[in-house]
Order: structure tokens, then sequence, then C-alpha cells
């Protein structure tokens, strides 16, 4: 006897990711999970952002990580609430995984979260965590064939940053060859290139993110 | 290592619908997997044979249909297998493009008695 289930394995994931989401939206939080491959900059992007935009939003940020806490560690220098979540092996944060962290956390005291995923560029894509915004971050010394080699994660991009472009005489990355494979996948997507060793191009990223948490701000206040 | 979570999911899925369905032992289950969901085949078994024991699951053949990574034409709406060195439409060479296959991951189905 041969029974039709056609049920997406990564159903409860999604279902609990939609609960996340709406607890965001309670507490008008706006929230960015941010992918990439592992050394590509995550955390020397945030601590660029935090540093950037500490007079103006109130910022926190949960770390995942297959084991340590060194990047939470580095994080909680800045003065900010941070909160470490490790895999334990996984290689990924799941749905679940978001949901015990973000109740954990003083969302009352923030208005963006940013939620480190571990570095990998495969199954990261798959998990939905209920965030309003995937960012996924590419450095030059990767090369430019990310996007032909990991379509999953450029199409669930909503936001790319393409960091160390102070590299780029010396590695081979054609940009317009990245962009080109990330536009024919995802028209919609924002771009920009930094440096976060130099802070080249960060002040261009950190004005879009200031106008995206005002948006959302200001259409949480109409909801109310 | 992604597979033990979604294996453990897996079985959580089958073994509910077996008890709906009146199933005292599932035989086959039949599962999709995109070719871009990275999913070994020989990695979500060997985590099987160990989340079944002692579950209806217990002993079932596990049968994986991969379907591979595919592009759809926003221009002439053809579909086409991934290529390996662009995202270019190969009947309009258009370069817009959708992803619509290979990212799936479900089951389709489960055999029992």
């Amino acid at each position: 006897m041969e029974i039709p289930v056609l049920k997406d394995i990564l159903s409860a994931n999604d279902q609990i990711a939609i609960e996340n989401h709406e607890l965001l939206e309670s507490k008008k939080v706006y929230g960015i999970n941010i992918m990439s491959t592992p050394g590509a900059g995550k955390t020397s992007l945030l601590l660029q952002t935090i540093r950037g935009l500490k007079n103006t939003i109130k910022t926190g940020v949960i770390e995942g990580d297959v084991s340590s806490n060194i990047d939470a560690k580095k994080i909680a220098r800045e003065k900010i609430p941070v909160l470490q979540v490790n895999t334990g092996g996984e290689c990924h944060l799941d749905a679940n995984m978001v949901s015990r962290a973000i109740k954990k956390f003083p969302l009352d005291k923030i208005e963006l979260l940013f939620i480190e995923n571990v570095g990998n560029l495969i199954c990261t894509a798959e998990f939905k965590l209920g965030l309003h915004k995937n960012l996924v971050i590419s450095s030059t010394a990767e090369g430019d064939d990310k996007p032909l080699k990991y379509p999953l994660m450029f199409t669930v991009a909503d936001v790319i940053i393409i960091n160390k472009i102070d590299l780029l005489p010396y590695v081979s990355f054609n940009s317009k060859a990245y962009r080109d494979a990330v536009k024919s996948l995802n028209s919609k997507v924002e771009i920009f290139e930094v440096s976060c060793t130099t802070g080249q191009g960060i002040e261009k990223w950190l004005a879009w993110l200031q106008k995206q948490v005002k948006k959302h701000n200001k259409s949480a206040r109409n909801k109310e | 290592m992604h597979e033990l979570s979604i294996t453990q999911e897996m079985v959580k899925i089958v073994v509910e619908q077996a008890e709906k369905s009146n199933i005292s032992k599932i035989t086959k289950i039949n599962l999709v997997v995109g070719e871009l969901t990275g999913y070994a085949g020989e990695s979500i078994q060997f985590y099987f044979d160990f989340i079944s024991k002692e579950t209806l699951a217990e002993g079932a053949e596990l049968v994986f249909r991969k379907i591979k990574g595919t592009l759809k034409c926003l221009n002439c709406e053809e579909s086409f297998e991934l290529p390996e060195f662009n995202y270019i439409c190969p009947y309009c060479h258009s370069d817009r493009v959708n992803l619509s296959g290979g990212n799936e991951l479900f089951v389709e189905s489960i055999e029992g008695e």
C-alpha cells in the first residue's frame, strides 16, 4: 500500500520561523540573518556596523557558531546585547535555535537584531529563521564564481556585501562577472562593495541599513 | 552534518503518517531531494538507521528521487538545466532567470503494510 505524503521536511522549521517573525514584529525589531563562507568577514562587518550605528540605532547580536564563543566576546566589547548560540556540531542555525535565543534576548532594548549564522553557503540558505532580510557576504579572495556554485544562497539573498575590496589588486575577482551572475538569478538584490579593513564603502551600506530600519519602525508604529 | 536534523524530521513525518493510515510497518520511504540542497543520500541513510530504531519506520528502504538544478527563463519561459559557467538562457540568451528546481526536500510517499 502506497500512501502519498507530499510533506516538506522543513515545514516544521518554516512554521517556527513564522512564529519568530511574529515575535520580532511584536517587539518592533528588524532582524537580519548574516550568511557567508567562514572568513568572508561576518564578524568584521558586524563590528564596523555596530560602531557606525552606535548613536543612531539600538542594535543587538546573536552569534551562531558550531562550538566557540570567540565572536561573541569580540561583539560584547562593543557594549551591546549579545548572545551566543552553539549549534553543537550542526552546520547551520535553524528556526528552533533562533526561537530559543530570541525568547531569552532583551528585544525590548533594541531596534535592530543581527543573527550571525554559521559560516556555510549550503544549508544555511535552506533553513528559514524568520528574520526580515537575508544578508550574504562574499569576499573578493573567494573568487567571483560563488554565485555559480551556490545558486540557492544567492537566490534567497536580499542584500549582498562584497567585502575585502582592498584586496582587489591582488586577487582574481571579476566584479562584473560576479554581479552579472547574481543579477541573473535575483534582480532585486542590493549589492554593496566594502572593505572592513579600510572602511571603504561602509558609509553607503550604513545609509541603506538606516533607511530600512527607519522604514520598519514607521510601519510598526502605524500598526499600533 | 546537516542530514541529522532533517532525518529526525523525516522520521517524525513518516511515523505520523503511518499512524494516521493504520500502517504497522513502513517498508519504503520515497524521498525527493533537489541537487542544490546538498543532502547526501548516504548520510541520510546512516542517520536513518539509528533514528528509526524501534519506530514504525525501522528497516524501511529509503528511495531517493534526485531533482537536478533547473533554471527558468523569465523572458521565453523555457526551463533548462543549471549551466556551469553562466546563467544565460540557451534558447533566447536572456540573462534574467529564476531558480525553478533543485531546492526540493520532501517526503513524496510511504509504502507499508
